[in-house]
């Protein structure tokens, strides 16, 4: 280690409440660029609350928390966010390809974002962001009209045709089922190899094979490992002793089924 | 129907009626499929009931009515935007009450000025007879300004109906958009008020956009549905009122509320039966 690169989101002891429910204390986290970490935790442990304080949607009451060097919200156009529940609509009349060009607005200078219609070459980048996420054949479908697994994919490629430096997820796999959830996270995988990504889960025994670091937290940093999770960390973050399952998957390979 | 036809190739002021439908048809397509999708009907009723008190003011004052109106709609249209950003909660309070004290303040005025009993019944219901031609020219320049900002703007504005969350980690200025789209929803309120009133202002607003949202897959195809819709409820309401010598804002609204039934059993009738053909044709194929 002869140089230290600066970590892309530097979050240096922050403390945040909801009103006077405290949520997050004396936390405090770094992540490399290249970084695939896992954010793990219970319920209510404040994962997407600290997801919102990246994103800069709230600021922390105490601490500082830096995104690229810059303050959350001025790094905000070089993140990629997928949330964990789409946040529309789903009766709204909008095709795939329209909520996907959507990642685009807020490239380039402000009037671009502003004024007119899309030109080809975006819409060229939007069919080539879906085809990668393996969606292609969906661009003219209605938004309404997905499964879960493919609205999660059309999500997905909307926080990627940003082109962004961090892709952040909320548990991008809550409402899918264990293959499609397999699949998403193979993806994510070979994504890792351009950009940095954080994933929110609860499914700590599932992520553990693919992330490259954990992170748990209920309220304060729990943990904070590269090795294996064993069975005390569990019982230390959620309390009591909790089952856990292990998963095998091969690299790059599907996930075995009985 | 014929002697409306025979009436209309007579009558300036007939020619002149319809044309202000027209133009409030355009208002109701560019704008009408935002309030629906955004789903803020309710508002949009809110701004139209408190233009009233605008309408009141100008009327007593000696003022042109509809400059009141348009005046009172963009000051409640931002009131209700403000409490809404700055609060983020107690929106409907806020319309509840901005609509009745609205109204409150827009009679008050009206009792006060000599001759009021006629002038209130036009803004409540409209008389789209007696749409004098400067008028006309006012509407249309409402018409551009709406055409030229939705025409500008699209792109964000769509992007602030669906998903305002994502627009503003897009550094999408939320708010400016959506007090603008409130202002716009105002200045359509205003548009309209001359054909249907403003009482009736909602229904126009929402159910041709609506009736066109049943049958379209985007929102620019809404748009042009819901103008198409418009010009066609307000040409045959006032063809339709004009022989019995039926109030015409009414009768606009009755058959818009008339067609929104219809479509919407349509609608949901052809999609039962597209889910019984794709069930058998499955179990065909066993």
């Amino acid at each position: 280690m002869t140089t230290v690169a600066a970590p892309v989101i530097d979050i240096q002891r922050i403390g945040f409440a909801y009103g006077d429910v405290p949520v997050l204390e004396d936390v405090s986290l770094q992540v490399k660029a290249g970084e695939f970490l896992g954010l793990v935790g219970p319920n209510a442990g404040g994962k997407s609350t600290l997801l919102k304080l990246i994103l800069g949607l709230l600021s922390p009451q105490r601490g500082r928390l830096q995104v690229l060097g810059r303050a959350p919200k001025q790094a905000r156009r070089h993140l990629g966010y997928v949330p964990q529940y789409p946040t529309f609509p789903r009766d709204f009349p909008i095709q795939v390809l329209d909520v996907v060009l959507m990642g685009r607005l807020g490239l380039g200078p402000f009037w671009r974002c502003a004024l007119g219609g899309w030109r080809r070459a975006e819409r060229e980048i939007a069919r080539r962001t879906l085809a990668d996420v393996e969606a292609g054949d969906l661009a003219a479908v209605p938004i309404g009209s997905l499964s879960g697994g493919q609205l999660q994919r059309v999500l997905l490629a909307r926080a990627l045709v940003g082109e962004p430096e961090i892709l952040i997820l909320d548990e991008p796999t809550a409402n899918i089922d264990q293959r499609m959830e397999g699949e998403i996270f193979e993806l994510l995988g070979r994504l890792n190899n351009q950009l940095t990504i954080v994933v929110v889960s609860h499914d700590i025994g599932f992520i553990s094979s693919y992330v490259s670091r954990v992170a748990c937290l209920n309220r304060t940093l729990v943990c904070h490992r590269t090795e294996a999770i064993d069975g005390d960390v569990i019982h230390d973050l959620y309390g009591e002793p909790v089952r856990m399952i292990g998963h095998r998957h091969r690299p790059h390979g599907h996930p075995q089924h009985g | 129907m014929a002697e409306f036809f025979a009436a209309l190739a007579q009558h300036s002021f007939l020619q002149q009626a319809l044309i202000a439908g027209l133009l409030a048809s355009i208002g109701c397509g560019l704008i009408g499929p935002f309030v629906v999708v955004k789903r803020i009907p309710f508002l949009a009723g809110g701004i139209a009931h408190s233009v009233l008190a605008g309408m009141g003011a100008a009327l007593f004052y000696g003022y042109d009515p509809l400059s009141g109106a348009l005046v009172a709609a963009v000051i409640s249209a931002m009131l209700i935007g403000w409490v809404r950003l700055r609060w983020h909660t107690g929106e409907d309070t806020a319309i509840g009450a901005l609509w009745a004290i609205g109204m409150a303040v827009g009679i008050l005025f009206i009792s006060r000025t000599p001759g009021y009993a006629t002038d209130l019944m036009s803004f409540l219901f409209g008389n789209i007879l007696l749409v004098p031609t400067r008028e006309l020219w006012f509407m249309a320049l409402l018409d551009l300004v709406l055409l030229v900002t939705v025409a500008l703007f699209y792109r964000p504005f769509v992007a602030i109906a669906f998903d305002d969350e994502f627009a503003r980690l897009r550094g999408v200025p939320v708010d400016l958009f959506y007090m603008l789209l409130l202002v716009l929803v105002a200045v359509t309120v205003v548009l309209m008020i001359q054909v249907v009133g403003l009482i009736l202002v909602i229904a126009l607003l929402t159910l041709p956009a609506a009736v066109a949202g049943q049958w379209t897959r985007t929102l620019a195809g809404m748009m042009i549905g819901a103008t198409a819709f418009g010009a066609l409820l307000t040409g045959s309401g006032l063809a339709l009122s004009y022989a019995p010598d039926l109030p015409t804002g009414p009768t606009i609204i009755l058959l818009a509320g008339a067609l929104y039934l219809v479509s919407a059993t349509a609608a949901s009738l052809l999609a039962r039966q597209r889910a019984h053909r794709a069930v058998r044709a499955t179990t065909s194929h066993r």
